[in-house]
């Protein structure tokens, strides 16, 4: 099952390493991870999206608090939560196409954000699965770049990751 | 006063009350070993190799309750300690490595010697450091220290640049030491200790299985009275051989792919198994499915929580530190009214004593050739079991753990997790230190004895009298005899060929050796090299190239899929 791990970790040289150290070296699977330091600079937070049986899952949360540079950790998927990742598209927009990519970035609440003469760049936030909706709804040959940075995720009302 | 960073590092050793660091000098600790020599409190140990200074501060610390220290330099330095890293790590032994780097100003350029240290050091430490600023030497080893000693201990790795080892800054060192991500748990939730206790007074087949966790935790006590009180069996793992008297007419003695018959089935048809300060890993119960294929409820005490319930389901996990779990336990147990149940326990114990009929360690003895087990008895025997015991690895570390029977604990020092060859001398050199004028002897072969046979010559240096048991049976035993049986004879590079005249190379380093090639003159040959207190010994006995370690759990079988000597 697909879980998103949410953490608090010292904000030092070499932190993100050891995350990604554990999930390479004992074969866990990660399917994003993101972080950036918090309102604290001492700290950052990460947000992990992976996928394991229960008792693997289990294993993930007990070797990251084990981490001596992690402070906390939090499995978002336990809970109501909010999920949203960033996404910008580089699309071939010439033609018809031009009007039709505006239209289906308006429908996907989206917005065009660098306009050339042949392309557009679509800037869109939601679930990872709206974005994959939406690259799947538009002309998949315009497609000339996407960039994704994975899911950023945070508990709902009191539900506080903090130190 | 200001004071240098590496005048900084020497002064912090000091504060924490080290007495030996094993290390060995380079180009980016000159300036620390520059302090070393001016002062007399910390001793260095001049290894011939890094990975014997981290062995030897591994050994240090397995053998007493403190930290090991070793100290290299950067690059080669760090690469060659790795090994030794990897196996503290393993078995979660307390070490402070100290480590220079290249100058902060080169980091990066692939500057001569420089390796990125804390990142090929990284999966086999429990924390490491780059230090890169001088105001932060002594903060930064304090929390190395209190890092390697506490919870779950393990190895810290600080780095230290070398122009960070020549500025100047004030010292002080602080006094305590708090780290907000890290707050190891030391009492077990006592609402879980309870249910333990019930479970374990209910209990009709009760076994107690003891792991390194209980050395570590200096628990050995603790356990005794707990297995006493509940007259339950208790097995100890190759780490945790010593936590429980072997002697004790309770002890089942070792379990795991070469223990014992009566210790494994017990494991595998208690009713309620209380493991203290173990993991359940793949060399202990074998098959993991073939373990769960029987009920039992399962108490597990460990410091560390990844290791519950990571191989096998635990109904009542407790985290903790050993010691102080095992006295709650023991005081709930004594403030109950029940009792443990008598008669349940004396048909177990008639179940027990039915495999334990099955001798699963006897072995055929000879007139003829040596057989490596009795060497062991007899070096039990004339040692009056009170020797410290280093091991490497392969079929001698074997026969030892099944034939020293170890009643005390950080009496048998040996890599278990790793499993590392080269470890046994180097170890011992840690022990002999740490126990001046004690008995140490150093189980070895002829295989791993040469994986790091130059630290003869630091025993010679600094005057360590072990005696090296070198059960020399002209192959990699280990190896041959899994290629006999799982191979089909085909004994590809198993044979030791070439082998050097042990006894001249002893003689070469300024030691005294000796070839023993008859079983009658065993006992003789250890009771002189035992009787020569101030000489290192090297004892070559040629042994039966053919014994092979019984009893024996296939790799991926069940612990009741076992073989015994009398079955081939």
């Amino acid at each position: 099952m697909r879980h998103i791990i949410s953490l608090l970790m010292e904000n030092e040289a070499g932190a993100l390493s050891r995350v990604a150290g554990l999930f390479s070296a004992r074969g866990y699977n990660i399917e994003s991870l993101t972080v950036a330091p918090t309102e604290d600079p001492t700290m950052s937070r990460m947000t992990i999206v992976t996928s394991g049986s229960d008792e693997v899952i289990e294993q993930i949360n007990k070797q990251l608090n084990k981490l001596v540079d992690v402070v906390t950790v939090m499995d978002l998927t336990d809970g109501d939560h909010i999920e949203r990742e960033l996404m910008l598209v580089k699309v071939r927009a010439v033609g018809d196409d031009r009007e039709e990519l505006k239209r289906m970035t308006d429908i996907f609440r989206g917005r065009v954000i660098d306009v050339s003469d042949k392309t557009y760049t679509i800037e869109l936030t939601g679930t990872g699965h709206k974005l994959d909706r939406f690259l799947q709804a538009i002309d998949h040959d315009l497609i000339l770049e996407t960039v994704r940075t994975g899911a950023s995720g945070i508990g709902r009302g009191e539900r506080i990751l903090k130190l | 006063m200001e004071l240098t960073g590496a005048e900084i590092t020497i002064r912090c050793l000091q504060e924490e009350g080290v007495e030996y660091v094993f290390g060995y000098p380079g180009g980016a600790v000159l300036f620390i070993y520059d302090e070393l020599f001016k002062q007399e409190q910390v001793k260095h140990v001049l290894v011939r190799h890094e990975q014997a200074a981290v062995h030897a501060a591994d050994g240090y610390a397995r053998s007493t309750d403190k930290v090991g220290v070793a100290l290299v330099t950067s690059g080669p330095g760090v690469t060659n300690a790795v090994t030794g890293i990897a196996t503290a790590y393993m078995d979660s032994i307390p070490l402070v490595v100290i480590s220079g780097q290249v100058p902060t100003s080169y980091i990066g350029e692939d500057a001569f010697q420089e390796v990125d240290t804390v990142g090929i050091t990284r999966p086999c430490v429990k924390h490491n450091f780059l230090v890169k600023d001088v105001r932060d030497i002594a903060s930064t080893l304090k929390k190395a220290f209190y890092l390697a000693k506490s919870g779950r201990p393990g190895p810290v790795l600080v780095d230290i640049p070398k122009d960070v080892s020549q500025q100047k800054t004030e010292f002080s060192y602080p006094a305590t030491v708090s780290i907000r991500s890290y707050t190891p748990q030391a009492h077990g939730d006592i609402g879980q200790i309870k249910r333990a206790a019930q479970l374990l007074l209910e209990a009709k087949r009760p076994m107690v299985y003891a792991g390194g966790g209980v050395i570590l935790s200096d628990a050995a006590r603790q356990l005794t009275d707990l297995v006493r009180l509940l007259g339950a069996p208790c097995t100890n793992t190759l780490m945790g051989l010593g936590g429980y008297p072997a002697s004790d007419r309770q002890s089942l003695g070792m379990l795991g792919m070469h223990g014992t018959y009566e210790a494994n089935l017990g494991m595998q048809n208690c009713d309620v198994l209380l493991a203290v300060g173990a993991r359940f890993d793949d060399r202990v119960i074998g098959n993991v499915s073939h373990f769960n294929s029987v009920p039992r409820k399962i108490i597990h005490i460990d410091i560390d929580p990844a290791s519950i319930s990571k191989r096998v389901k635990v109904d009542v996990p407790i985290v903790g530190d050993v010691a102080h779990v095992l006295a709650d336990l023991l005081s709930v147990l004594n403030s109950s009214k029940q009792k443990p149940d008598a008669a349940a326990l004396k048909e177990w114990w008639k179940q027990i004593d039915e495999w334990r009929g099955a001798n699963s360690l006897a072995y055929k003895n000879s007139n003829e050739i040596i057989k490596p087990q009795f060497v062991i008895e007899t070096l039990h025997r004339i040692t009056h079991g009170d020797a410290f015991v280093t091991s490497d690895v392969g079929q001698h570390q074997m026969w030892a753990a099944q034939y020293y029977k170890f009643d005390q604990p950080r009496r048998w020092v040996n890599s278990g997790g790793l499993g590392t060859m080269g470890f046994g001398l180097p170890a011992a050199m840690g022990v002999q230190l740490a126990h001046p004028g004690a008995a140490v002897a150093c189980v070895t072969g002829e295989g791993s004895i040469q994986m790091n046979i130059q630290e003869l010559s630091t025993c010679k240096q600094y005057k360590l009298p072990i005696k090296i048991v070198a059960l020399n049976n002209r192959y990699l035993g280990m190896v041959r005899q899994w290629q006999e049986f799982f191979h089909g004879n085909r004994y590809s590079h198993s044979y030791m060929d070439a082998l050097p005249d042990f006894v001249k190379l002893a003689e070469a380093y300024g030691h005294v050796g000796i070839l023993v090639e008859k079983p009658s003159d065993v006992e003789g040959a250890l009771k002189e090299a035992f009787a020569r207190k101030d000489d290192l010994v090297f004892l070559d006995f040629r042994t039966d190239p053919t014994e092979n370690v019984y009893p024996m759990v296939p790799g991926g079988k069940g612990l009741s899929e076992v073989i015994l000597a009398e079955d081939l």
